[in-house]
């Protein structure tokens, strides 16, 4: 069984222009222990599928269809209670700006034991126990100094070190990361790419790792999904879809990537804009920007499913994979 | 830059030792704050430092009745800022009324910023019908002239301190509503908010562990400017004999009960309390300047 299953879901945003639909029949599984690579450009809706499995909408957004299965259990109208105490329990959020996702007014030991209390009954000193062997397992060095500082004392790497360690806290299932380390500089970056790769290792936790870099996807998760206006476009292993993208907007975000072009070449660039949500042309999305579009490409285009257990959503895909 | 990288390489340093710094970088502030705490302990050790207890009608002797400043008693002492049409030493008079007119003051203060932060930051925290109700009622309250809203309460509640601090709060606690709500609001969308949340952390325990304590800094700096208000407005009251009971007599009614000598040169009656009462004003508001510089984000340097 898979740790996450999400069926067909639809987030909306009521806003003055309209219903936008911010995520738009979005299915995807994880299995227990696997890195899933959600990569998209801004806006495309990778964030907003994050937060509906966090369950963490507010409005004027909304959950309108679709299913979240975690665990077996149902989170898509779920009570607001029941939602908390799996937040933070079995399934953790690390958010993109670590300067910003500490309480500024609160100390580190206080942030992370209250963590641990509002999920467990364990005393102040097994919670301090706990928290500093997470700061040692996130490589944090002496943890005890560490512990009694406020979150401005620390470096943006270790404060998403510190990020890290309290979403491991509590050994939850599932971890999901809106963009950890676009805020940290490239070394910085690395380190914590290592540490996650090990830690999920470790520990067996499943990551859902958001972000709009193919570089830090192809490093470290073993499944990608590729978001564009709302949707999966494209989903399957790293290596095959990196490699032989059958999805045109993969493609275009692939030659993106400056490190595949010949010195002295002009950069490419995918033409056009990422369409508005609010009245997004039918069928395809990416039709207006897509070289390969045609006629057809005015229907919405099907799933199809590849194999190694590939899906895309396009009419006319890149085949050089066979159906 | 924020603040907070800025303080970056003084990493060893605690929020408090920062905002110590930070306050005393002003020597305007410093005195201020010397100001300040002077007043506050004449105010509170006025039973141990005051030449006479300015209640006890038995001390006072008619006889002394408006001493100009440095006159001698009937009994040898010396009165260094003058009698009272009573007799009344006024330094001591001044000491215990400097303790009603800080204690209505800061009473009032206190429980005004309490109910008017909770009001305002649960406001900010649900929102929805709650929060517009809750708002419009405060632009309403905030629509009448402060001195106003007091003169009618204590005209239907009647005389006496918890009187006025009941009429001081009810003039007050719209400032504090305000000022905290739309602090909450900006803090409210901070991602540790989002975070706090997403650790799964109970309610109550986000409202008042997180957001109420980085509400705190303007609802400081607002409370202190709301105090010196205070005890102006209750000076106001007491001056217009609307405030307290004249066995209470607070800097205000020590101001009222000279002015009718003032055309006849005997001034210190009425002008030493009005002295001490601007100096604890100004105290309280330059301490209050330099708190909103320091704790203002948009200021630090």
């Amino acid at each position: 069984m898979s740790l996450l299953e999400i069926t067909s879901l639809r987030t909306e945003f009521s806003t003055r222009l309209g219903l936008l639909p911010a995520v738009d029949d979005v299915s995807l599984q994880v299995q227990p222990g696997e890195i899933l690579g959600l990569v998209g450009e801004s806006g495309s809706g990778k964030s907003v599928t994050g937060f509906s499995i966090m369950g963490l909408i507010d409005a004027p957004g909304k959950i309108t269809q679709g299913s979240i299965l975690f665990e077996g259990q149902e989170l898509v109208g779920a009570s607001e209670e029941s939602l908390r105490q799996l937040r933070g329990d079995r399934l953790a959020m690390i958010f993109q700006d670590p300067m910003m996702t500490l309480n500024p007014v609160l100390r580190v030991d206080t942030q992370m034991i209250e963590t641990l209390q509002a999920h467990r009954s364990m005393s102040a000193e097994q919670a301090r126990a706990r928290c500093r062997e997470v700061l040692v397992q996130v490589g944090i060095a002496s943890p005890d100094e560490r512990l009694k500082q406020y979150p401005h004392q620390f470096s943006g790497g270790m404060r998403q070190r510190v990020a890290i360690a309290i979403a491991l806290l509590l050994r939850p299932a599932l971890i999901i990361a809106d963009e950890p380390t676009t805020a940290l500089d490239v070394t910085v970056q690395g380190q914590i790419l290592f540490e996650m790769q090990r830690l999920t290792r470790e520990t067996g936790t499943a990551l859902i790792w958001i972000t709009h870099d193919l570089a830090v996807v192809a490093g470290l998760a073993q499944r990608v999904a590729v978001m564009y206006a709302g949707r999966i476009v494209e989903s399957g292993p790293v290596e095959q879809v990196l490699n032989a993208p059958l999805h045109p907007y993969t493609r275009g975000l692939l030659d993106s990537v400056p490190a595949n072009n010949a010195r002295g070449q002009r950069l490419h660039q995918i033409p056009g804009m990422t369409p508005s949500l609010v009245n997004r042309p039918k069928g395809c999305a990416f039709r207006n920007r897509c070289s390969f579009a045609g006629e057809d490409c005015a229907v919405d285009p099907p799933v199809r499913a590849f194999a190694d257990q590939r899906l895309v959503r396009c009419v006319r895909p890149l085949l050089e994979a066979k159906p | 830059m924020n603040a907070s990288s800025t303080a970056a390489p003084l990493a060893q340093d605690t929020p408090w030792r920062q905002f110590v710094r930070d306050f005393s970088q002003s020597r305007i502030a410093l005195f201020g704050l010397a100001l300040l705490v002077i007043v506050l302990l004449l105010a509170v050790f006025a039973p141990w430092l005051a030449p006479q207890n300015p209640y006890d009608l038995a001390k006072l002797d008619l006889m002394d009745s408006r001493l100009p400043p440095g006159s001698e008693s009937m009994l040898g002492s010396t009165f260094v800022l003058g009698t009272d049409g009573m007799g009344r030493d006024m330094f001591s008079a001044i000491l215990y009324g400097l303790r009603v007119s800080l204690m209505v003051g800061v009473i009032s203060g206190a429980i005004a910023l309490a109910l008017g932060a909770g009001l305002g930051v649960s406001a900010a925290f649900f929102g929805g019908r709650y929060e517009q109700i809750l708002m419009r009622i405060v632009d309403i309250q905030l629509g009448f002239p402060a001195i106003l809203v007091a003169l009618i309460l204590i005209a239907v509640l009647g005389p006496g301190i918890e009187k006025v601090i009941i009429a001081l709060i009810t003039v007050q606690w719209a400032y504090y509503a305000r000022t905290a709500r739309s602090a909450a609001l900006v803090e409210r969308n901070k991602e540790y908010m989002e975070a706090a949340r997403g650790l799964g952390l109970p309610t109550w325990r986000v409202l008042l562990k997180h957001l109420v304590p980085n509400t705190l800094p303007p609802l400081l700096v607002v409370g202190t400017v709301q105090v010196a208000h205070a005890i102006a407005l209750e000076a106001t009251l007491s001056f217009l004999g609307l405030g307290l009971p004249i066995t209470e007599p607070s800097l205000g009614l020590l101001i009222a009960n000279g002015y009718e000598y003032m055309l006849s040169g005997k001034y210190w009656i009425s002008v030493y309390p009005g002295v001490a009462l601007l100096l604890t004003i100004v105290a309280i508001n330059l301490v209050g300047d330099q708190l909103r510089d320091v704790l203002n984000p948009r200021l630090a340097r």
